[in-house]
């Protein structure tokens, strides 16, 4: 288990504004079993100030995560809450919309490019849609998702990973959070997709142009 | 504060919960309308196909700040019912705040019992917004629909196929794969336009104003829309170079009338715009054919290209993973190859002149 590289960014960019001054503090908050506490470990050794582990064994979706994360900003008070724009297993890419919409806060998906401007209590977040960019400026707080060319995220060193184990990691429930994060989706098969029949390596570019003639005679 | 705003939204939710609830009713389906200049997105159409798929009465919801071109083409588009047009300022260049706060609102008055989006940066932006205002969790990328309940999504980077049930009330709302599902005619449809109410706009003009829109630098093009392509022809980074990039990508698609295509290798390197990025990242293409030039198919590539129906791969190794998947390859030097190819393609033009 490693963290999600789009999580990578999230907390890259999150150390950025910090170490920028314009944030005091940048705390890391992961949803799942025991095991995730090794992934709050890992942003700390990349520089998060203190972690909040939010232990469940039960499958929790989105919308559950959501309304966690949506309790932990209401105790917290966060100017600003950074998600990565998709998990790359489940692939849902809904996280921070409902946690936005939940909060009742602006958000920012897909970010590339991200500009506090904590005396105005705006920022400015270049976003990556289909056909190229688009910039909104939106009111903080809000919540922002990090596409993949935000940033460069750094490795965590050997002596940030000793130190991380000394960093504050607190533990809690959803019980303890009041929320109910029980899944609405149920699952019912996880299947391999369909197999491409086996290709062939052609002799020449006129063999190749010569087969995918017949190709579209075919369709 | 801030929990207090969801939480509040409740007693709306299970009243549309009871309204919607399985089976009670018949089915109603609404499709939020991506649209631009006037016109329908493609998206549109793709999303329209997989709502025809549930049964029952589709109707297109078209927001933004000037909505009267894109509704007529609404009317006109097969197997819609009723277009709702909103038209305010605030819904300009679809920000997520208020046409979210919209869909919530509208699905809910008319008792929606699924509330469909295409699965684009636009629709992935606002969709999962407004199923968390009606406490109800979307189901994301959805390649197929099995019954009203019931759909088939890919989860890790399209290795695995999930068929996921939504349970308890709420509408069922989805995100739709659009190359999984073809696109609705254009004309053929009569739909009846009618103006969303003022309680709708309300909602919209009053989850408006946290964000702004700023600018925007979209890429113009002569071809084809890369997720609507029937060619595509996409490059990796053994072109060594935006030059080479621009000179063989282009020299390849002008001759088939492709769309370009490119590796993350090749966005990071500079070699071609963000936007161009084939795979779990970037967009997700079927085209009917699909040109790998110097791409080694890493899954994260693989995955946004791999249900295209003829797949080539062009590279100098032979062992590379693309080889898996493809259906023709050539293997060798591509600075050698991409000029005879460009020569054979030269010939059959002249073929069918």
């Amino acid at each position: 288990m490693s963290m999600n590289p789009f999580c990578e960014i999230a907390v890259e960019e999150a150390l950025r504004v910090r170490e920028a001054g314009l944030a005091s503090e940048v705390v890391a908050v992961s949803v799942g079993p025991r095991q995730a506490a090794d992934t709050l470990r890992t942003a700390l050794a990349m520089g998060a100030d203190r972690a909040l582990h939010i232990q469940t064994d039960e499958e929790v979706q989105p919308l559950g995560i959501a309304k966690l994360l949506a309790a932990v900003a209401a105790k917290e008070q966060p100017g600003l809450v950074l998600l990565g724009k998709q998990a790359i297993d489940d692939d849902s890419s809904q996280t921070g919309q409902m946690l936005a919409a939940l909060l009742g806060w602006p958000q920012a998906t897909f970010a590339s490019k991200l500009e506090v401007d904590a005396a105005a209590e705006k920022a400015t977040v270049t976003r990556e849609v289909d056909g190229g960019l688009e910039t909104l400026r939106v009111a903080l707080p809000a919540v922002v998702t990090a596409d993949l060319r935000l940033n460069e995220p750094r490795y965590a060193t050997l002596p940030n990973i000793m130190k991380a184990k000394k960093k504050p990691l607190a533990v809690t429930t959803p019980q303890e959070l009041g929320v109910d994060p029980a899944p609405r989706l149920q699952t019912l098969c996880v299947e391999e997709p369909p197999k491409r029949k086996a290709g062939v390596v052609l002799g020449s570019a006129a063999e190749l142009v010569q087969r995918l003639r017949e190709e579209a005679k075919r369709s | 504060m801030a929990l207090s705003s969801w939480r509040a939204l409740r007693p709306a939710r299970s009243a549309l919960a009871s309204a919607a609830g399985l089976g009670l009713r018949s089915l109603s389906t609404l499709v939020l309308a991506e649209h631009a200049g006037g016109a329908l997105a493609p998206t549109t159409l793709h999303t329209l196909s997989a709502a025809a798929k549930l049964g029952g009465p589709v109707s297109l919801l078209v927001a933004g700040d000037a909505t009267q071109g894109a509704a007529a083409a609404a009317a006109r588009a097969a197997g819609v019912s009723t277009v709702l047009t909103a038209e305010d300022p605030c819904l300009a260049h679809g920000l997520a705040e208020p046409t979210a706060a919209l869909l919530a609102a509208v699905g809910t008055k008319h008792a929606f019992t699924h509330v469909l989006a295409p699965s684009s940066t636009y629709g992935r932006n606002i969709l999962p917004r407004a199923a968390a205002l009606l406490d109800v969790q979307a189901v994301a990328d959805v390649q197929e629909v099995k019954d009203g309940d019931t759909f088939v999504r890919p989860i890790y980077a399209g290795n695995a196929l999930a068929t996921v049930r939504v349970t308890g009330g709420g509408p069922r709302m989805l995100t739709v794969r659009t190359t999984a599902f073809a696109a609705a005619p254009a004309s053929g449809g009569n739909a009846a336009v009618q103006v969303v109410g003022a309680e709708e706009l309300a909602a919209a003009r009053e989850a408006a104003g946290g964000s702004q829109w700023v600018g925007e630098d979209v890429r113009k093009s002569e071809r084809p829309e890369l997720g609507q392509a029937r060619v595509v022809v996409s490059g990796g980074r053994a072109l060594k170079s935006a030059e080479n990039f621009d000179r063989f990508m282009e020299g390849l698609a002008d001759r088939l009338g492709a769309a370009v295509g490119a590796s993350r290798a090749a966005v990071d390197a500079g070699y071609a715009p963000n936007d161009l990025q084939v795979g779990q990242t970037g967009k997700v293409v079927a085209p009917d054919l699909y040109i790998a030039v110097g791409i080694s198919g890493a899954i994260q590539h693989v995955a946004g290209m791999s249900a295209s129906k003829v797949i080539v791969a062009i590279n100098s190794d032979g062992d590379a993973p693309i080889y898996q998947i493809a259906d023709y390859g050539l293997v060798g030097d591509l600075f050698a190859l991409l000029p005879e190819l460009e020569a054979e393609l030269d010939k059959l033009g002249d073929i069918k002149k």
